[in-house]
């Protein structure tokens, strides 16, 4: 069974990557992150809507919530990419997207746009209910002190929440890895519309969707890693016993404290 | 309304003393529990005073409307003559925007009976937070007095401590300094001693003895007698959403009036 397997090409395709695989692992990442990215936004944007004193506004993030979790992801990739331009009857997805300093292709402007809005979606339920794991009394606190709501909600409760955000945060952004995948059927050119190009003009399907599998463990296994260390420090300063990760950067860049300043230990 | 109303204090002398706090009526309901029916007290310029009583009397809940943390179904709060939380409009209380509110209650400090530091800064960080923020004093500034308020309450060496390694008394201590930061004009403690182990309670009543001594308008909230014969200028009893006797300490501890009170001081002394 195995012997019909060509090792060679799986050998190539994971230690001898071409150009064009090395672009598509790259569109990957960076789609995957500025998904993640808008999503974070959009999520923390719903959840405070959701506790706005306004009703329309909660009622907006409710039904943001309840659209986006409620449809399937490619639904929205390909209603995004097909539909949003006509629904509103202007280019909102536009062919090429010009920023400036560089061009986005409008496939994955829209993936990146669809994903980030699906991930909001849930990034909202995640933020909120870090903002509820806050005792009432620190809201207390901070308002007894002279804080309106949004300076204590900046100041106090959020940089609280986020440790109690980013476990799940975390498991998000893996998903989001590897929901990338899901945009190659609106024509963008990541790794797995890489693999089944190659895929379909050899037929080696082991190979190809193999070898592409093992790149989407690599990343989230570095992701993993990642995050371990993240939540780490993050309970590590929780506890008050050691310095906090910005103290931490602050120290390894600080002429007096970091390693090339202490000398020999 | 108003039970008997015996202050020992004659009308004269209250009347030549600046009132800080002024309860007139207060009415608050939580749904349909009415909780406080109509709270009347004033607190002189300076004067601490004990409201003590028996739990779910309503004294949290007053002392949480006198900055608005709750708001007030009826009646109004004055403090040094400001209406809070709420504005006249054409005869009508209405109430006042968040950032007004806001200011009123940079005036007032607050100290819980959790506590409530803020966990992700140290008890430097704590107390300098909201002069910084609220009232845009230097951070050089703000440091400065931070320090001299955290060895007013002996707590120098802990500047850059988290309040998970502070013991709780030593975490109360540094609220006191985090509200007394703001340069406050009157000092609200609900009930500042109850979550504390006895051993650590005398740490913090010496801090807000020493207040009292220098004048600070306090209402406090408590269950320690030893306080309020001590350091309080005046007790008030609370019964049923009501204060129902109000006097010296002399007065409560000798020859309280109301049955409901020799009651509840009989359990508690």
């Amino acid at each position: 069974m195995l012997g019909a397997v060509d090792w060679h090409i799986v050998w190539e395709r994971l230690f001898h990557p071409d150009d064009v695989f090395l672009r598509a692992l790259w569109t990957t990442v960076y789609i995957a992150v500025s998904a993640q990215v808008l999503g974070v936004l959009l999520g923390l944007v719903a959840a405070l809507m959701r506790r706005s004193k306004l009703s329309f506004l909660r009622v907006l993030s409710g039904a943001y919530v309840l659209l986006f979790r409620g449809t399937p992801l490619l639904v929205q990739i390909f209603f995004v990419y097909f539909g949003v331009n006509l629904l509103f009857g202007f280019t909102l997805i536009p062919t090429t997207l010009h920023l400036g300093l560089f061009d986005l292709d409008g496939a994955v402007f829209a993936g990146i746009l669809a994903l980030g809005l699906n991930e909001g979606a849930y990034m909202r339920e995640i933020i909120r209910a870090g903002i509820d794991a806050i005792d009432k009394g620190q809201m207390e606190a901070a308002r007894s002190l002279g804080m309106t709501e949004r300076l204590a909600m900046r100041r106090i409760v959020l940089p609280q929440a986020s440790r109690v955000i980013v476990p799940p945060l975390g498991n998000e952004f893996n998903a989001m890895l590897k929901n990338t995948s899901l945009v190659f059927t609106i024509g963008v050119y990541e790794m797995f519309a890489d693999a089944e190009i190659h895929y379909s003009t050899s037929f080696q399907p082991v190979e190809y969707f193999g070898a592409v599998a093992v790149w989407y463990l690599v990343l989230t296994t570095v992701w993993t890693a990642i995050q371990a260390q993240i939540e780490r420090k993050l309970a590590a300063s929780e506890r008050g016993d050691e310095p906090s990760f910005r103290e931490r950067l602050f120290d390894a860049w600080s002429p007096k404290t970091a390693w090339w300043a202490r000398g020999a230990r | 309304m108003v039970g008997t109303r015996s202050s020992l204090i004659p009308e004269a002398a209250q009347a030549a003393k600046a009132v800080a706090v002024r309860a007139v009526d207060v009415h608050k309901r939580f749904g349909r529990l009415h909780v406080l029916k109509g709270v009347d007290l004033e607190v002189g310029r300076g004067d601490s005073i004990c409201v003590i009583g028996p739990s779910g009397s309503g004294k949290s809940t007053f002392l949480r409307c006198v900055n608005h943390l709750e708001k007030i179904d009826g009646g109004r709060i004055e403090v040094n003559g400001h209406l809070i939380g709420y504005r006249e409009r054409g005869g009508k209380l209405v109430e006042d925007s968040e950032k007004n509110i806001a200011r009123q209650r940079a005036e007032i400090g607050m100290v819980f009976q959790r506590f409530n530091l803020f966990p992700h800064k140290t008890a430097l960080g704590n107390v300098i937070e909201a002069p910084i923020r609220v009232r845009g004093v230097s951070e050089k500034l703000a440091v400065k007095t931070g320090e001299e308020l955290l060895a007013r309450v002996g707590l120098a060496d802990k500047r850059d401590v988290y309040p998970g390694k502070l013991s709780g008394g030593q975490q109360q201590r540094v609220a006191i300094a985090r509200a007394l930061a703001m340069n406050p004009a009157l000092m609200l403690f609900d009930e500042p001693t109850s979550a504390l182990d006895p051993e650590m309670i005398g740490e913090v009543l010496e801090v807000m003895k020493a207040l009292a001594r220098e004048g600070m308008t306090m209402i406090v909230v408590t269950h320690e007698m030893g306080f309020a014969r001590e350091a309080a200028d005046r007790v008030a009893m609370m019964d049923d959403g009501r204060i129902i006797e109000e006097g010296t300490p002399e007065h409560f501890f000798l020859a309280p009036v109301e049955e409901r009170t020799k009651q509840f001081l009989s359990k508690i002394l």
